[in-house]
C-alpha cells in the first residue's frame, strides 16, 4: 500500500491513527450525552491556554498480565475501571482509532460537565486520547503498558495546558482531582488483574510555565459553563418536546 | 519504553537555518536523540529549524507528544519551526492534532529555506 500523492509506503502502524477529521461528529446514540462535543475540533497543547505539564501516573502488575492482554483488556473496558463521579460513553467501536466518546463528570454542584475525547491512536501497546474544545484540558493523554525489566508496567502519560482562563483558575483543585482520579483508575485496573495492593506513583513535571494568552478566547468553548445553560434551559427542551415542536 | 530506533544528523544550510535530518522510528523513547540534536542545531544560533522528515519509517503518538515539546523549546528561544519530507499519512496526522498550526509544512526542503 502507498500513500496516493508521494508514493511513500504507509507505515507498519497506519492503522492505528484515527483519520483526519476537522470537526467531531458524535452518533445519534450518544447525542444526549456528547451535546458538547458534536462539531467541536480537537485541541493539542498548543491550542490551550494554561501552562504545559506532563504528568505520568505509574504501577506495575509485576507478572500478573501480559502488556498486550492488559491493553485489549483496558480498551474493552476503559470506563469500568474509573472510580465513581465520571462515565465513559464508550462508542460502539469501543476504544479504537478514530471513535469519539462523550463523557460525564460530577462536578460536585449537582450538575455533571459533559465533554468527549477523540481516540487519537491506539495499537497493541497503548492507546492516546485528544481533547476537543470545551474540555478542562487542551492535549493528549496515553495509557500504555510494556515490559521493560521486572513485570508490566503501566502508565498514564498526560500532556496538557488547561484550554481556558477559568479552567485554568481552577488548575489547583482540578490538578488533585486528576490526581484522585487517575490514581483510583490504576488502583481499580490492578485489583481486577489480583494485585490489589499496587503502589501507583505520580510524577508532574512543568515543560512550559507560559500561558497562551492569544488563546484566551477557548472560553466561549467552556464545557462547564455550557453544561450549567443546557442544565437550566432542561425545562424549556422539555417543554417544546412536550407541545411537538 | 522500548529501545530507540532513530538517526539524527543536523546540518545548517543557511545562516540562521539549521536542518535536522530525521531517519527512523519516532516514539517517546527518541526524547534524547531528539534533544541532543535540537542542542547541536541550536549551538549556531539557528532562528529557524527544519525537520526533514524524508526518512521517517514510523511514528506514534509518543512521537506527536515528543514533537509538541520540541516546539515548546523552540518557541522559548523565539525559533520557527519547519518541516518537510512528510508522507501524506503523516501530513494528514498533523493536521489532525492541529501541529501543522504550530509547524510550517512543505514540500521540499527548498520551499522550507524560501520562506526564511
Amino acid at each position: 500500500m502507498t500513500s496516493p500523492a508521494n508514493d511513500k509506503p504507509l507505515p507498519r502502524n497506519a492503522a492505528s491513527w484515527a483519520a483526519k477529521v476537522d470537526h467531531l461528529q458524535v452518533s445519534a446514540e450518544q447525542s444526549a450525552a456528547g451535546y458538547n462535543i458534536q462539531g467541536r475540533r480537537v485541541t493539542g497543547p498548543q491550542q490551550g491556554f494554561g501552562k504545559l505539564w506532563q504528568r505520568t501516573y505509574s504501577t506495575n502488575l509485576g507478572d500478573a498480565i501480559d502488556p498486550k492482554a492488559l491493553i485489549a483488556d483496558w480498551k474493552l473496558h476503559f470506563g469500568d475501571y474509573w472510580p465513581d463521579g465520571a462515565t465513559f460513553h464508550t462508542a460502539i467501536t469501543g476504544v479504537a482509532p478514530g471513535a469519539v466518546a462523550p463523557i460525564g463528570i460530577d462536578t460536585g454542584a449537582g450538575m455533571t460537565l459533559a465533554t468527549g475525547i477523540l481516540v487519537l491512536y491506539a495499537d497493541d501497546e497503548s492507546f492516546t486520547f485528544m481533547t476537543p474544545e470545551g474540555h478542562m484540558f487542551a492535549g493528549m493523554i496515553t495509557f500504555e503498558a510494556a515490559a521493560p525489566d521486572d513485570g508490566t508496567l503501566v502508565e498514564i502519560k498526560i500532556l496538557i495546558r488547561t484550554n481556558d482562563p477559568l479552567y485554568e483558575l481552577g488548575w489547583p483543585v482540578m490538578r488533585r482531582r486528576e490526581d484522585t482520579f487517575w490514581m483510583a483508575t490504576l488502583a481499580n485496573l490492578a485489583a481486577h488483574h489480583g494485585v490489589p495492593d499496587a503502589v501507583v506513583t505520580e510524577s508532574t513535571t512543568c515543560v512550559d510555565r507560559k500561558r497562551l494568552w492569544s488563546n484566551w478566547g477557548n472560553v466561549r468553548h467552556n464545557a462547564g459553563i455550557r453544561s450549567g445553560l443546557h442544565m437550566v434551559t432542561a425545562p424549556v427542551r422539555a417543554l417544546r418536546r412536550s407541545s411537538g415542536h | 519504553m522500548s529501545e530507540p530506533v532513530l538517526a539524527m544528523d543536523v546540518r545548517h544550510p543557511a545562516d540562521g537555518v539549521a536542518v535536522i535530518d530525521i531517519k527512523g522510528e519516532v516514539t517517546a523513547a527518541c526524547e534524547t536523540i531528539l534533544m541532543s540534536a535540537y542542542d547541536e542545531a541550536n549551538s549556531r544560533s539557528a532562528k529557524l529549524i527544519i525537520l526533514n522528515f524524508e526518512g521517517l519509517d514510523y511514528m506514534n503518538s509518543g512521537g506527536i507528544g515528543m514533537l509538541v515539546t520540541l516546539l515548546v523549546r523552540a518557541n522559548r528561544q523565539h525559533q520557527q519551526l519547519a518541516a518537510y519530507g512528510l508522507s501524506d499519512h503523516y501530513r494528514q496526522i498533523f493536521e489532525l492534532t492541529r501541529l501543522d498550526e504550530a509547524i510550517a509544512i512543505h514540500d521540499a526542503e527548498s520551499t522550507a529555506l524560501a520562506a526564511v
